[in-house]
């Protein structure tokens, strides 16, 4: 909230030295300008919003519950770790200019190839803060459950996932400011429909308007997932309130 | 004093190469309080995860004259290990959840204990909303619910203000004489040991072997200055 102001301010700054400078709409358009054309396009805006939406929390909820799944996978085995998050990191370091193209030469101009992009993107800050999220486990609660008979089944259950909790979240947010610029930009190398489609018709139609008018939902979408998560985190761990 | 219960003998602990307890031998009588007094660092916490079966060590355990079978030690690690994400009545009841007994059962079960441990109003809360002395309080009622032979208390007053802790510790002396728990409890107060004990051992430095051994009767005041002269003079 504290951000509004200065928001605000911005843009006014935008509008005025759009209006005052003398350059063309046609090159830097003012903030009214793509709020007018946005709204006579909604239609269409939207159409191609809710396959970017779609793609997005698709690939979203595949990649948590893989990052979720592999690394229980993981905290239990040991040597497995060691071995394969080399391999993830490998992951992280290809760029997405040229993993995107070639992901929708491979599966087509459907879904598929978006819910994997996002998932490429966001799964390993996810299970990196799962891990990560494990091993910051009180040693004094592992050696209290222990000293109970707890197997290495019930601590994990009842200490090391809920240590892991405020740590998984932190991944969340993280991975979800990538996830919709990700859904975007695989629509950006092969679509039918989607905001990325929508950006790369607005562009070569000569439309800056229309390119930034899809950028402000874009940012729309991560703020609000954003905020979901956080809303989400005050039901899931109440104690952190 | 009852029958000897726990009886160690010639424990031995080596890790990461460094002989952590050496020889160590003490015994606990049924319905004895017995205090382990020593320096930082000695191995104190190193002998109850021996004894909770954490760690290996050489030497002879026997509990009622035989080795221990099951767990029949209850566990109060260093600090309270209150989990945070659970509400306070939950915490308390871990232990017998732990066992396979039902939320629901393990509830019921300790509900009337709450006042005795001034805890009675404040079982919905978290951890983090409670004081200082009411964490170790729910610490402490968690461990004496599980209803073992034997209490292993490690500072279970360690990170308290002098204050809260005299009167902790004069809260756990009533209670231990209403229901006669036999405990083992390790400490750096020598006051809390005299205080709350009927016998107490003094560890050497690191490896830790027994110093001395006292029973707590006679003039406190003069064996207060004798165990803290045992424990400044060491080996010398
Ligand atoms: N896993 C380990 N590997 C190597 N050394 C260890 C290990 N765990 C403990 N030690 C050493 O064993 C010694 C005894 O540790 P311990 O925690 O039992 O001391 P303590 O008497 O409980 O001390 P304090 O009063 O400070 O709690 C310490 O010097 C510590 O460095
Ligand atoms: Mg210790």
């Amino acid at each position: 909230m504290r951000a509004l102001p200065v928001l605000v301010a911005v843009v006014l700054a935008w509008e005025l030295y759009a209006r005052l400078s003398g350059i063309p709409p046609q090159i830097l358009p003012a903030p009214s300008r793509i709020a007018v054309q946005a709204w006579l396009q909604r239609e269409v805006l939207w159409q191609n919003t809710l396959p970017t939406i779609r793609a997005t929390c698709l690939g979203f909820a595949f990649s948590t519950v893989l990052a979720f799944l592999l690394s229980v996978l993981l905290d239990f085995a040991r040597p497995l770790r060691r071995a394969l998050l080399p391999v993830f990191v490998i992951s992280q370091t290809l760029p997405l200019v040229a993993i995107a193209p070639l992901v929708v030469l491979w599966f087509g101009f459907g879904l598929a190839p978006k819910i994997l992009l996002v998932a490429l993107v966001t799964f390993f800050p996810m299970l990196l803060a799962l891990i990560e999220g494990y091993d910051s486990t009180e040693p004094e609660i592992e050696a209290l459950l222990q000293s109970m008979g707890a197997s290495r089944a019930k601590v994990f259950r009842l200490a090391r996932l809920p240590s892991a909790l405020p740590f998984f979240f932190n991944g969340l947010r993280i991975s979800i400011t990538y996830a919709v610029v990700a859904a975007i930009f695989a629509e950006y190398a092969g679509a039918v429909e989607g905001l990325g489609i929508f950006i790369l018709n607005a562009k070569n139609n000569f439309r800056p308007d229309l390119v930034l008018a899809a950028v402000g939902i874009s940012s729309a979408l991560t703020l609000t997932l954003f905020a979901l998560t956080r809303a989400v985190q005050r039901i899931v761990m109440p104690w952190a309130r | 004093m009852g029958a000897l219960m726990l009886d160690v003998r010639d424990l031995s602990v080596t890790l990461g190469g460094r002989a952590v307890l050496d020889r160590l031998s003490l015994r606990v009588n049924k319905g004895e309080f017995v205090s382990i007094l020593g320096p930082s660092g000695a191995g104190k916490s190193t002998l109850f995860r021996v004894l909770t079966g954490a760690l290996r060590a050489t030497g002879d355990i026997r509990m009622d004259g035989a080795p221990p079978r099951g767990q029949p030690f209850a566990f109060m690690p260093q600090r309270d290990a209150l989990m945070p994400w659970r509400r306070m009545i939950d915490n308390v009841t871990l232990g017998l959840e732990v066992q396979g007994i039902s939320r629901a059962e393990a509830r019921a079960r300790i509900a009337p204990m709450f006042a005795e441990f001034g805890l009675d109003g404040f079982q919905r809360h978290w951890p983090h909303q409670l004081s200082g002395g009411m964490r170790q309080r729910a610490a402490l009622m968690r461990t004496v619910v599980q209803d073992k032979r034997m209490l292993l208390l490690d500072e279970p007053f360690g990170a308290l203000d002098a204050l809260t802790r005299a009167g902790m510790q004069r809260w756990l002396k009533d209670r231990w004489q209403a229901h006669r728990w036999t405990a083992l409890l390790v400490t750096h107060d020598v006051r809390e040991a005299v205080t709350l004990s009927d016998r107490i051992y003094v560890l050497s430095a690191r490896p830790a072997r027994v110093l001395h051994e006292f029973a707590v009767t006679g003039d406190l005041h003069r064996l207060e200055t004798e165990i803290l002269e045992t424990l400044l003079e060491g080996d010398a």
